[in-house]
């Protein structure tokens, strides 16, 4: 076994001109709270890429989501984190970059392939150093069941009274639930409620800015109109949707129970898999025919290298291989619905997936309103997001209380909002 | 020493019909409640060997011809080692278990037998780790193994969690020995016993129901633990079942015949291991009733 | 206790006394073992947590002297006393419902198992089983069938006529804590029921066949004979019911709530507190000194109940046991 390999090795050295046929061989091993996408690494990415590098072993190593920020930390502290790590974006990891857990790899000649917003996720605020190569980013919406829409004579709706007019029909049918939504969770309140829909009410990234600079706050008509619409939410999703979490609405609605899920494109994968029937996506209904329309295309995933890790030009290897154009186009298709952030041209297989990307054209992209800076705090506004957005799913909060609490919450330490 | 009388003899002396009618109270509370106990255990076994389908449409309902499948299973076995994930758990738990009730009987021994200066401080100094979680301890602790060079080994986790396990074993044991009768280790001394021998021959049989109690109670944080396979031990040769559950459970969401699958697989040999167990455990809490 | 325990030493027999002048070297082998292992991977990254809540951490990783300040912060800033404050109040709660369904359940159940009925050893087996669960199958299970989706309690409660009283119970805040707390309490009523059951056992027959001469019912030697006799074990319970309330009922909230003890903090304790301040979530990132200072409170707390309990209860119940 070990001739084979090293005559590859050496064969493939050669082809390149690398001039590494000696090199000893390393295992990199990878961090991620993607345990969904073993498979996908073990039988897709590292092969691709141990062909190309023999001497290099890629390990993909997941941790489940919720215990990813906790695990990662105490072994970056103590030393034993694997020698990439995945990158949750903006505020999610400029802290570690800061106290010198994840290398500067700003010289990294791949990161020339992404525009400067993909950047902006991974860099410090000043633009000058960045720490991750940008993944993908994950482009939110609504996923409907199109042989029920069929079924009932319907078509994706464009404005938000057509919105309501679609679930008004699909409730008064009666053999589906019309959203296939629960609060249980909290963050799909958030994520996939109040950030989905209110791009549109406080124009992206406009908005955003508004809020980083002070010139607007949460207590402001465009931040409280989404959680109107939420609260109008709640007539049409299932009973005791109280007590109905993550998987429980992902299981109601690839049954085909469900009529419309507000999603996020990383649900197109399993989806594609698990539902028996077609699948359609529009994105968040604008107020009124015409309007410019804006979605939430967040820029979620990168990775990054692990300052302490004892491979560094292997790693920074593999980065590499992360920017180039053919790690864009694999792991896009591999995982549709993570949408490759790369300059790259590539065709997107999966049907639902470009029906997503095809939401880029007309639309304007931001990303979550409080992934940047406004996050960095105690009360952390993000968390107080997932909170006080399904209190208004629970109906525990009003939007005006709901934003009144958000708006209290950042102004206690965040500077141009206390005047 | 006396035996404690059958509960034949006891019943006897009273009335037959009350008696009869007592029994049958007794029976409606003790396997009431013994269905509420094992109801949701029934359901997962019996749901992992459903389709996906047949999982959310009648979820009370025996698996049938429509219903039934191994999908769940083929995919669990298909994709995770779970063989290997048992055996680490099962080295893990005996070594730890072995370790706390042995370190732990010996330390309250000394302490409840001995008086000496600082026998005081140190009992209260050997609970003050039931009061917190280790768990609050982990960056010092993987920092320790790191230099200790046992990262991702199994004895990282033996240590550990002999350390949480010592401090209720030693509560426990040491309130149970001082109740024991002086009288026999000081014949003990008389006959000439070393110290290690009376602890060893006279001590140790004497607490052994206690000590089946005291296993029992600490086998579980132990075999049930999420926290440190994850932080101190999570590479694939040395997962742990829980590690390993959880993990499968992340990956496959929305295929619930696949988790519950998963899940059986996890509680089933528990259950064996248990009932094999519990004889040990009832043989050794009815030895408790001989009083010395 | 104590007082027993010093009475008999003095009582010692000589061969004793003798045997304390020579070498005492069997008392640090009895104890080396467990306090070495105990200090190095217990003790000593305790205190390098609590030595952290006397700091603060600065952007680049160092971190300076505060003295007290984290615990001013903590209880003094609105917004993280309230955090404090409801998770302390939960935690409270918490414990009252272990003390007045768990214990007493435990109790009974172990009374009845103590009266040897028929099949009593597969009653206790079975019963115990739960506590044999792993909380991220007791979590999983215990959200289906609550869940409106499986309708398997819904089901469950129509068929005997309660379909009404159903209602998504984790998911509301007035209901969250209790249903998370009565999840826990299936979970764990075994481990009373058990100390309590051998507690019962070990009551010496002559009493109970003396209490039986005197014409007592079955019920009376109950509540006359056996429940003084087995308070101490009951006291023993309820310390590790108060302690395992901060620290066993995080894997479970955890478990099934996730780490912000929703809805609206309504399950969040502290133990959900000091794990996501201390190791944060999604963008919060995890504050080790914030997080040591809310682990040294629960600490604190700990120590408090303990200390009442050890002075105050064990005290008195050791009386009754004489």
């Amino acid at each position: 076994m070990k001739p084979t390999m090293f005559t590859t090795t050496a064969g493939l050295a050669l082809c390149l001109g690398a001039g590494a046929a000696l090199a000893q061989e390393v295992t990199l091993t990878v961090e991620s709270w993607r345990s969904e996408d073993q498979a996908i690494w073990n039988d897709t990415l590292i092969p691709a890429f141990e062909e190309k590098h023999p001497d290099i072993n890629i390990e993909f190593t997941p941790t489940a989501p919720t215990e990813y920020n906790a695990a990662l930390n105490a072994r970056l502290e103590g030393g034993t984190a694997g020698d990439l790590v995945t990158c949750r974006s903006f505020d999610g990891s400029l802290p570690l970059f800061n106290k010198g857990q994840l290398a500067d790899i700003s010289d990294l000649d791949g990161l020339s392939n992404f525009p400067d917003f993909a950047r902006a996720a991974w860099s410090t605020d000043d633009g000058a150093s960045t720490f991750c190569v940008p993944m993908a980013s994950v482009i939110h919406g609504f996923i409907y069941n199109a042989d029920a829409f069929a079924e009932l004579g319907l078509e994706e709706p464009e404005t938000v009274d057509e919105f309501f007019a679609v679930l008004d029909a699909i409730k008064e049918d009666g053999s589906y639930i019309p959203l296939a939504m629960g609060s249980a969770d909290q963050w799909e309140a958030a994520t996939m409620a109040y950030t989905n829909i209110g791009p549109n009410y406080w124009k992206g990234e406009e908005g955003r800015q508004a809020l980083i600079d002070g010139t607007a706050a949460f207590t402001d008509p465009q931040f409280v109109a989404p959680y109107e619409q939420m609260v109008r939410w709640t007539d049409y999703m299932g009973p005791a949707y109280q007590a109905q979490g993550y998987s429980d609405s992902q299981n109601l609605f690839t049954l085909g129970r469900a009529a419309i899920y507000p999603a996020g494109s990383w649900e197109i994968t399993g989806f594609t898999e698990a539902a028996d029937f077609e699948m359609g996506a529009f994105p968040p209904p604008v107020q009124n025919a015409g309007d410019t329309c804006y979605i939430s295309d967040h820029t979620d995933i990168g990775l990054g290298m692990n300052a302490a890790t004892d491979h560094p030009e292997a790693a920074r290897t593999f980065l590499e291989w992360v920017a180039s154009p053919e790690f864009a186009e694999l792991y896009t298709n591999a995982l549709p619905g993570f949408f490759s952030l790369s300059d790259a041209q590539f065709e997107v297989d999966n049907p639902l997936a470009q029906e997503f990307i095809e939401f880029r054209e007309n639309c304007e992209s931001t990303v979550r309103v409080a992934s940047q800076i406004l996050s960095r705090g105690e009360p952390n506004t993000w968390n107080n997001m997932w909170v006080l957005s399904a209190n208004v799913l629970n109906d525990a909060a009003t939007p005006e209380e709901a934003t009144a609490e958000l708006q209290q919450g950042l102004a206690s330490w965040y500077e141009p909002q206390q005047n | 020493m006396t035996q404690t009388a059958p509960p034949e003899t006891r019943r006897s002396r009273r009335g037959r019909s009350r008696r009869t009618g007592a029994a049958a109270g007794v029976h409606l509370v003790l396997a009431g409640y013994t269905l509420i106990a094992l109801f949701p255990v029934v359901l997962v076994v019996m749901n992992s060997f459903k389709n996906r389908r047949g999982i959310f449409g009648d979820p009370l309902g025996l698996p049938d011809a429509r219903s039934f499948s191994l999908e769940g299973y083929a995919t669990v076995l298909g994709e995770g080692n779970f063989a290997l994930y048992y055996g680490n758990s099962l080295i893990v738990t005996v070594a730890s278990l072995f370790l706390i009730l042995l370190l732990g009987a010996m330390a309250a021994h000394a302490l409840a037998e001995y008086r000496f200066r600082l026998n005081t401080l140190l009992g209260i100094y050997m609970i003050l780790g039931i009061m917190v979680p280790i768990r609050l301890g982990t960056v010092a602790i993987l920092q320790l193994m790191v230099d200790l060079d046992l990262v991702n080994t199994l004895l990282s986790l033996i240590l550990v969690y002999t350390a949480q396990g010592l401090p209720i074993a030693v509560f426990i044991l040491s309130e149970f020995m001082r109740t024991l009768s002086r009288d026999i280790k000081d014949c003990a001394r008389v006959d000439g016993l070393s110290e290690y021998r009376i602890f060893f021959e006279v001590v140790l049989p004497l607490i052994r129901p206690v000590l089946a109690t005291v296993a029992v109670f600490s086998m579980i944080p132990i075999w049930n633990d999420l926290w440190f396979p994850l932080i101190l031990a999570s590479s694939d040769a040395t997962k742990t079942v829980t590690l390993g559950v959880q993990q499968f459970i992340g990956q496959y969401t929305v295929n619930w015949s696949a988790v519950l699958a998963s899940l059986s697989i996890a509680i089933l040999p528990v259950l064996a291991l248990y009932a094999i167990f519990s004889r040990q455990l009832i043989a050794g809490i009815t030895s408790g009733a001989v009083k010395g | 206790m104590t007082d027993v325990i010093t009475d008999t030493v003095e009582r010692r027999p000589t061969p004793r006394r003798k045997r304390r002048l020579g070498g005492r070297t069997h008392i640090v082998v009895f104890l080396a073992p467990a306090v070495l292992i105990y200090t190095v991977f217990s003790i000593y990254p305790l205190i390098e947590s609590l030595r952290l809540s006397l700091f603060d951490g600065l952007d680049d990783g160092s971190a300076v002297w505060t003295g007290l300040g984290n615990y001013t912060t903590l209880l003094s800033d609105p917004n993280w006393a309230v955090r404090f404050w409801n998770a302390l109040w939960n935690n409270l709660i918490l414990f009252f419902i272990h003390m007045v369904v768990q214990n007493p359940l435990g109790l009974l159940l172990a009374a009845l198992l103590s009266l040897a009925p028929r099949f009593a050893g597969a009653y206790r087996t079975l019963i115990f089983v739960p506590t044999l669960l792993s909380v991220v199958i007791v979590g999983f299970v215990w959200e289906l069938i609550l869940s409106p989706l499986w309708g398997v309690a819904q089901t469950m409660l129509g068929a005997v006529g309660l379909g009404w009283l159903y209602a998504p119970w984790l998911g509301l805040e007035s209901s969250a804590l209790t249903a998370v707390s009565l999840i826990s309490v299936w979970q764990y009523v075994g481990i009373p029921m058990m100390l309590i059951y051998a507690a019962l056992l070990s009551i010496p027959d002559e009493l109970l066949d003396a209490a039986r001469v005197d014409g007592l019912s079955g019920v009376a030697i109950f509540w006359k004979v056996k429940l003084p006799l087995i308070l101490p074990t009951l006291g023993i319970v309820a310390i590790l019911t108060y302690i395992g309330n901060f620290t066993a009922s995080f894997d479970l909230i955890y478990s099934i709530q996730g780490v912000l003890g929703p809805p609206d903090y309504s399950t969040d304790i502290m133990g959900t507190l000091m794990f996501r301040t201390f190791f944060g979530q999604q963008t919060q990132i995890g504050d080790i000194h914030m997080g040591a200072t809310v682990a040294s409170m629960m600490f604190f707390i700990i120590l408090i109940g303990v200390t009442i309990y050890l002075v105050g209860v064990q005290r008195r119940l050791t009386r009754y046991e004489m």
